[in-house]
């Protein structure tokens, strides 16, 4: 390149020469010629956004978010933030996996493809179900599409969604606006001290039920104990059982396939990804029999020209670049790079590494809770189940002067009731609960 | 290699691109699950028999949890090397060329990056508003950038993809007209050439789709379209310029004709980046439009995603967007500083994702947008017009329709457009989208963006060129020097081998 920019995008390389040769091969003398745009709505006010060079830029994202508070999240219900290792973002920022496109020329793209179908793999292997998608957007999209799915492959006229009464508000309603084209309508069964109550689920389950989702852990941090059950019930009413999890919980506790789930949905970011604000990673694995109502992309198997294993996306008369509104979904761009760091972060633990930090969930759970037990003015956990990676606190004051006062002491934690307030240990280093047990002690009485 | 690109004999090996690969042997990297598995038994320990791994102790009754957990075990340095290795065999934009047609792949600041891994930025979602000012201003002042850029007055952040934006858009217009009293209108009308995820989030909606057929020149049939309105009609998605990168100049006419009927005016923002600075949705009478920021501000598309489909609309839409969007109270009086909050729009759809949206994406799109200011982004549009414009006149493939604007579709003529693409693979780039529009036979579409310097253009044209002469048999024989050898797509569907365990069963 020689000359000056002339330009205003840094990331534009013409020079003054350049620009002159290349509008006299397409014979037009100015580049505004090119623009084949009626004057009546040609726009020309500006928008009133300064430049900044790199650095200024940088410095204004850098002071923006300087206004956030440093706090110790012991945050969880749904969203995560375990401790990544190096390794993740090192591999994962290489800038072929950043600045690739959709694997639509898998000659060029076997990289990408592999990890994907490693990622899937590593699904199959955890919920025991045969397949799984490479990326929904987050949990609570992957429920959405679980519920159209029901809707299509099952051939009774039923309309009842059942979830859970105790269930993110958030998730109930992205499952409201996907079903919100169907017939589909979305209800709630009762729960019981934090888990499905079973005589209350079976009390609204008819043939009219073309679905029951349930989930493990729950928002409250409950383990679900009877899940076989669950699933003999739904089965028993034709209904789809579509259980909600996350692949920490999943290294530990039932498997899927055997409780009789026909999907799983959930948020595969708790590995790989830091806590981002709710961005997520929705995994979906479902039988094979719905091999050909999956929603999103798939990566397979085949053979290259000289009959060697290669990768490929597959089966993609699903999907809405063909088959447009026959599609099984309408979700194009996905979440693959998380997938390929959530794909890393599972190989850097290895099956042990998941299995400790799974059973790590369970006891340090537990001994917060146990420790928090022990302070005057609260009462932990609330509910009397096994817990998962985190558990409701009822507390003599009102929660949310608790959690404001937790605040001012660096504490972030969430408040669910008029006295009741939710801990989670994920991500949460030792030292911190030590200093978060002394604060509560110091707030709550 | 000169300016005027590679002689017409030039060779793929003689050519400069070369994918950068890493294959042992001539053999393809093993799957982790070929190296070294390992089975760990979960339980008490008295069935624990297994001959193969470890067994551990669980904290929970044996009832509640899995038997086993079998999954690769492998080294950090292993895994580095493994990781390595596959990104060898990706190409990416920092590969070289990748004129996909619609796609927008552009060239994608390294500095976005960095403040995006900022701690600050990796805050949990159910923070207090008070302790996450910063994550609400950045949005404030991004939902502020992107309705100046599309000339909408209210925007939500919260869609995590273009495709998911049309979604919400779809369902803001139903419930617009809902509010109305107007839930009769099932019919959303689009062009034959607009992009698959259009119809299928129309149909998700609950819509018919109304298929729009395309006028000689390849715009929008008015006569079509007017037979196509009528009371029924909820909206009209349409992308502009099209993707056949035509301006649709009956833009105006085609909005009254909407809005006569009582319809709205759906964009389709993917093929924004040909208008910064030059027109503005809003402007053209469009109600509800969908941002691809991952396309148009560039955020690395990370082999698939995450993306990002922020949705403005004009005033009469804004209570109907998703919550919660963010919005400035009055200024906290002892700081100083602009205090921001979330509120729900007062007829809101609800929610369209967990949380709300992929937020690094969001900040990558802030930074860009700040980077560039209006002169920057107006002259990403200036030079991505200039690019696709220039590239069209240098390769010998028959474009039929235009002026185009960013991308043009060319016809492969009597050759098969996806053998050209996997030719052009041999020649080091990335081949255009192909196929597709279906207006155009064997497409060729086309989008070189604002990145690529005038030298990579001429060499795009001479691959273009070198493999418009070539004959049939090389072109089914190709590609020749990849990692992988033309794949065989139909097995794959066929016989559907979707995971390392599927492998297992196969043998």
């Amino acid at each position: 390149m020689h000359g000056s920019h002339t330009t205003g995008s840094p990331y534009a390389p013409h020079t003054a020469e350049d620009r002159t040769a290349m509008l006299e091969a397409v014979d037009a003398e100015t580049v505004e010629d090119l623009f084949d745009i009626p004057g009546d709505i040609r726009f020309d006010g500006q928008f009133g956004i300064d430049a900044r060079t790199e650095r200024e830029t940088r410095r204004l994202v850098r002071s923006v978010l300087g206004r956030n508070d440093d706090r110790t999240e012991l945050l969880g219900r749904g969203h995560y933030g375990y401790y990544i290792p190096s390794l993740v973002d090192h591999l994962a920022d290489r800038s072929e996996f950043l600045t690739s496109y959709t694997q639509y020329q898998p000659e060029i793209s076997q990289g990408f493809l592999q990890a994907l179908f490693e990622y899937q793999s590593l699904l199959v292997e955890l919920t025991g179900l045969e397949i799984a998608n490479c990326s929904i957007y987050d949990a609570a999209t992957a429920l959405g599409e679980a519920a159209t799915l029901a809707d299509r492959v099952r051939d009774t006229s039923g309309h009842r969604v059942l979830v859970p009464e105790l269930l993110r508000e958030e998730r109930r309603s992205t499952l409201a606006n996907y079903v919100a084209g169907t017939d589909l309508v979305v209800e709630e069964y009762p729960i019981d001290d934090g888990n499905v109550d079973l005589a209350g689920l079976e009390e609204t389950l008819d043939e009219d039920v073309v679905m029951v989702y349930a989930e493990t852990p729950t928002v409250r941090g409950t383990i679900e104990e009877r899940l076989s059950e669950i699933g003999d019930r739904a089965a028993d009413a034709d209904a789809f059982f579509v259980l909600g999890s996350d692949p920490i919980a999943l290294s530990l506790l039932e498997r899927p396939a055997d409780v009789g789930a026909d999907v799983v949905v959930g948020d595969a970011s708790v590995l790989g990804l830091p806590t981002s604000y709710g961005m997520g990673l929705g995994l979906f694995a479902t039988s094979e029999d719905y091999l050909r109502q999956v929603p999103g992309r798939l990566v397979g198997v085949s053979e290259d020209a000289t009959d060697r294993r290669a990768f490929t996306l597959t089966l993609q008369t699903r999907e809405q670049h063909i088959r447009r509104e026959r599609a099984t979904s309408n979700i194009c761009t996905n979440q693959a790079w998380v997938a390929l760091r959530t794909a890393i972060h599972a190989a850097v633990l290895g099956p042990s590494g998941m299995v400790e930090l799974a059973k790590r969930a369970v006891t340090r759970a537990e001994d917060l809770a146990e420790r928090l037990d022990d302070i005057v003015g609260v009462q932990a956990p609330i509910h009397d189940r096994r817990h998962f990676r985190e558990f409701v606190a009822s507390v003599d004051q009102p929660a949310s002067a608790v959690a404001e006062d937790l605040e001012q002491l660096g504490f972030a934690v969430h408040v669910v009731g008029d006295h009741e307030i939710q801990i989670c240990v994920a991500g949460v280093p030792d030292e911190e609960l030590d200093r978060f047990v002394a604060a509560l002690e110091e707030v709550a009485r | 290699m000169s300016d005027d690109g590679p002689d017409r004999d030039t060779t793929p090996a003689q050519s400069r691109y070369d994918q950068a690969r890493y294959v042992e042997n001539g053999e393809y990297e093993s799957l982790l699950s070929e190296k070294d598995l390992t089975r760990i038994t979960i339980g008490s320990g008295d069935d624990g028999d297994s001959d193969d791994g470890e067994t551990t102790d669980s904290p929970l009754p044996d009832d509640l949890t899995r038997d086993s957990l079998e999954l690769p075990e492998l080294s950090e340095p292993e895994l580095a090397r493994h990781y390595t290795r596959l990104s060898q065999m990706i190409y990416g934009i920092d590969s070289g060329p990748y004129p996909l047609g619609s796609c927008t792949m552009k060239y994608n600041p390294k500095f976005t990056e960095d403040v995006a891994a900022l701690p600050s930025a990796a805050v949990h979602p159910d923070r207090t508003e008070a302790s996450v000012q910063g994550t609400l201003e950045l949005l404030y002042r991004l939902q502020d950038y992107l309705g100046r850029i599309g000339g909408m007055d209210a925007v939500t952040l919260q869609p995590p993809a273009g495709a998911a934006g049309e979604f919400v858009g779809i369902r803001v217009a139903a419930a617009y007209h809902e509010h109305n009293g107007e839930g009769h209108r099932n019919e959303v009308i689009i062009p034959e050439s607009a992009h698959g995820t259009n119809f299928a989030s129309a149909a998700l909606g609950g819509y018919d789709v109304v298929s729009l057929p395309s006028d000689d020149e390849g715009r929008v049939d008015l006569e079509a379209l007017e037979a196509a309105l009528s009371e029924n009609t909820a909206a009209l998605m349409l992308t502009n310029p099209n993707t056949l990168g035509l301006f649709e100049r009956d833009i105006t006419e085609i909005a009254e004709m909407v809005h006569d009927v009582g319809g709205l005016l759906y964009y389709d923002g993917a093929n924004l980046n040909a208008l910064l600075g030059r027109a503005r949705p809003g402007d053209m009478g469009f109600d509800v439009m969908h941002y691809n920021v991952h396309k148009t501000f560039a955020t690395p598309h990370g082999g698939g995603g995450p993306g990002a489909g922020p949705v403005g609309v004009v005033d009469e839409l804004a209570p109907f967007l998703p919550a919660p969007r963010v919005r400035e109270r009055d200024a906290d009086p002892k700081a100083g500083e602009p205090v921001y909050e979330r509120f729900e729009p007062e007829h809101t759809i609800g929610k369209v994702h967990g949380f709300d949206g992929n937020w690094l994406v969001l900040v990558k799109t802030f930074a860009y947008i700040a980077r560039l200011g209006d002169e920057g982004l107006a002259d990403a549009s200036a030079s991505a017009v200039l690019n696709a414009n220039y590239l069209a006149e240098g390769i010998d493939y028959e474009i039929p329709y235009g002026p185009f604007h960013h991308e043009f579709v060319a016809s492969a003529g009597e050759q098969d457009a996806a053998d050209v693409a996997k030719r052009m693979l041999d020649y080091g780039v990335h081949p255009p989208t192909t196929k597709w529009p279906e207006i155009v036979p064997e497409a060729l579409m086309t989008e070189p963006t604002e990145i690529e310097s005038k030298d990579t253009l001429d060499r795009l044209a001479a691959a273009f060129n070198a493999v418009a002469d070539e004959d049939d048999d090389t072109l089914e024989a190709a590609p020749e020097r990849t990692t992988a050898r033309r794949i065989d797509q139909t097995s794959a569907a066929r016989n559907p081998r979707l995971s390392w365990q599927a492998l297992e069963d196969d043998s």
